[in-house]
């Protein structure tokens, strides 16, 4: 027997491709676009988010009965926020120099739109196992876009691959640089990020013309 | 048989096969086809997309050769020192100069037609579209307004960038937002700012002497000014050298006079808007008006880093930098530029107005014609749109007022349609 139903399976797999919460729904791409220059940074972000998803889909789950729906989004800010207090926390003693790169983005995540649109528009109406599967998959999607945006700026803009280098040695002009390639800055900055979103949602839907929306 | 029907026939063999394409780029671009319609009546014109972008380029010839001569003649001055009096013909048309301007230039146009035209042919092929004529010009303006020693490869990443990005994506030659020369230009300068600005990229050969006995540098008039060396610019360039263009610079750039003819061209010829080009003139005066004023209020303190580029004469920033060469070339650009009248000279005075403005105020390099058109280039649609509602708005507030007079026999008004837009 699977371990995942069909039904709870595409939970997961949905938001990895056809219903990706970055490239497809268009949410949380302030913070693909912030810290995306390194890949430690990327990774690191996506386990957060991963964390704050998975259990405060289960959270809200759990109090979609009792919670009136009148402040429903002051509780769930409420359950966000302590969740990433907690991240922010374990970051701050565990990875001090992350914690620094990913300075307020961090705590950012609180204003994350695929949280606030998970808890609404699931796990208000889900059970807990299902909202579970459905943070855990939505997170995992946000993650996948965040490491292969990751991957690509730090490998063009700074030649390393979380924090090592891979093409060489820029300075002592060893590897590709000796042959006069040149590390691109333009990947370094903010904008670059919007770009190589930009050709991931324009692969994705050259690949599956099913998502092109109806002019 | 001629080439001519020889094309002709090979059409044939061609149509409605993947690689149609690109056959008919190169028969349309030799011949007319012979095609004719068979039903209604067609007027056509000569001065199709590819007359006008080969208008284009004709004007900027001059440019391209003054900057063959003059990577020549800077070259050959920085090591051996200016000449003392200066003639035309002695010191700056000569085969030494022309050589080797031609084995630095030459390879930039190259790799600029060759990179970009094959883009353009892939997409045409996957798209299966007739291919655009819309790289002609960008393809002959990217070598003009990069440094000469560009190298290659960075070169052609930026035009599979700026083509790809900059105008593929939005459904290729007429539906691009910005300008893709300036695309380019701009991701040069983003992605490889060691290469795109300071005082050793403007002269062949100065990087690669860098730190050796041999170094040469040549800073660019604005470079000088913007580190506050007015008095060293003025001893090494007069106003002449500026305005005719024997000045360090990026290739095609240097030379305000073959770009004012070359301007003069493309409006003899219908092709290029003087309202841009005049608007554009008059706000970048005006933002240099406003900066010698400053100046001469005492406004600014000597030892400001911005007192070198707010004291030069207003006048003067025409004729220096890239601003002549993006007014007449890049900001005339039909397809990013405003459409309508009333549009084309805000557009272009704020073109003017920025382009100083950020040349003035760009801590990083002292120039900004490319930011300002590219951000212009953004803000066109809105400019059009407000030209437009403001139109609609005009023509109803008549219709309102205008009395009407009773055309039929019982006297009632006729019923009244407005034609607005």
């Amino acid at each position: 027997m699977a371990l995942l139903s069909k039904k709870d399976a595409n939970l997961i797999l949905d938001p990895l491709a056809d219903n990706n919460p970055i490239t497809i729904q268009v949410l949380g791409i302030c913070s693909a676009l912030a810290i995306t220059a390194e890949l430690k940074a990327s990774v690191v972000m996506a386990i957060s988010v991963i964390f704050v998803m998975g259990i405060g889909n289960v959270v809200i789950s759990l109090m979609r009965n009792i919670m009136p729906s009148k402040i429903r989004i002051i509780v769930q800010l409420v359950v966000i926020a302590a969740l990433v207090i907690v991240v922010d926390q374990v970051l701050k003693a565990y990875a001090y120099d992350l914690s620094k790169t990913l300075s307020v983005f961090v705590g950012l995540i609180i204003t994350n739109c695929i949280i606030m649109g998970r808890f609404e528009a699931f796990a208000l109406g889900n059970g807990i196992w299902r909202s579970f599967l459905d943070g855990i998959g939505n997170a995992l999607g946000y993650g996948v876009i965040l490491i292969m945006v990751g991957f690509f700026r730090e490998l063009l803009g700074s030649g390393t691959l979380f924090g090592i280098p891979v093409l060489g040695d820029p300075i002592a002009k060893t590897g590709l640089y000796s042959i006069g390639y040149e590390n691109n800055g333009f990947m370094i900055i903010p904008p670059a990020a919007l770009i190589v979103v930009g050709v991931i949602i324009w692969v994705q839907r050259s690949r599956n013309r099913a998502l092109i929306e109806e002019a | 048989m001629g080439l001519k029907e020889k094309m002709h026939k090979q059409k044939l063999k061609y149509q409605g096969k993947k690689m149609a394409p690109a056959f008919n780029a190169f028969h349309t671009f030799l011949f007319t086809p012979n095609e004719t319609t068979h039903s209604g009546g067609h007027i056509r014109v000569a001065d199709d997309l590819k007359r006008t972008m080969n208008t284009v380029i004709l004007a900027l010839v001059p440019c391209l050769l003054f900057g063959i001569f003059n990577t020549g003649y800077q070259h050959y001055s920085a090591i051996n020192g200016f000449p003392e009096n200066f003639s035309l013909l002695e010191h700056f048309i000569t085969w030494d100069n022309f050589i080797l301007g031609a084995v630095t230039v030459l390879p930039l146009v190259i790799v600029s037609y060759g990179v970009g035209l094959l883009v353009e042919f892939i997409f045409a092929v996957i798209k299966g579209h007739e291919v655009e004529e819309g790289y002609l010009v960008t393809g002959m303006l990217v070598p003009l307004i990069v440094p000469v020693d560009t190298p290659l490869w960075m070169l052609a990443v930026a035009v599979v960038f700026g083509v790809v990005i900059g105008k593929e994506v939005f459904g290729g030659t007429g539906m691009n937002i910005l300008n893709p020369a300036l695309t380019i230009r701009a991701f040069l300068f983003f992605a490889y700012p060691t290469w795109m600005s300071g005082d050793k990229v403007w002269v062949h050969g100065a990087v690669e002497r860098a730190g050796t006995a041999d170094a040469i540098s040549g800073e660019t008039i604005l470079g000088y000014l913007a580190q506050g060396n007015t008095q060293e610019m003025y001893a090494k360039y007069d106003l002449s050298e500026m305005f005719f263009g024997f000045i360090p610079g990026s290739v095609g750039e240097t030379s305000a006079f073959l770009i004012l003819l070359g301007g003069l061209f493309l409006i003899f010829a219908k092709i290029a808007s003087w309202r841009i080009m005049l608007s554009a003139v008059l706000g970048s005066l005006a933002m240099g008006l406003i900066f010698n004023a400053v100046v001469d209020f005492g406004w600014i303190p000597e030892y400001s880093k911005f007192y070198g580029l707010m004291s030069f004469d207003f006048w003067k920033h025409l004729i220096v930098g890239g601003l002549a060469f993006g007014i007449v070339y890049m900001a005339t650009d039909p397809v990013t530029g405003s459409q309508t009248n009333r549009g084309k000279w805000i557009y272009g005075f704020l073109i003017g107005f920025l382009s100083v403005m950020i040349r003035v105020f760009n801590p990083g390099y002292p120039e900004g014609v490319f930011l300002a058109i590219l951000l212009m280039n953004v803000f066109a649609p809105t400019i059009d749109h407000y030209v437009v509602r403001g139109n609609v708005k005009r023509r109803l507030k008549r219709l309102k007022n205008a009395t009407i007079l009773p055309d039929r026999v019982d006297g009632t008004a006729a019923e009244l349609k407005a034609e607005t837009v």
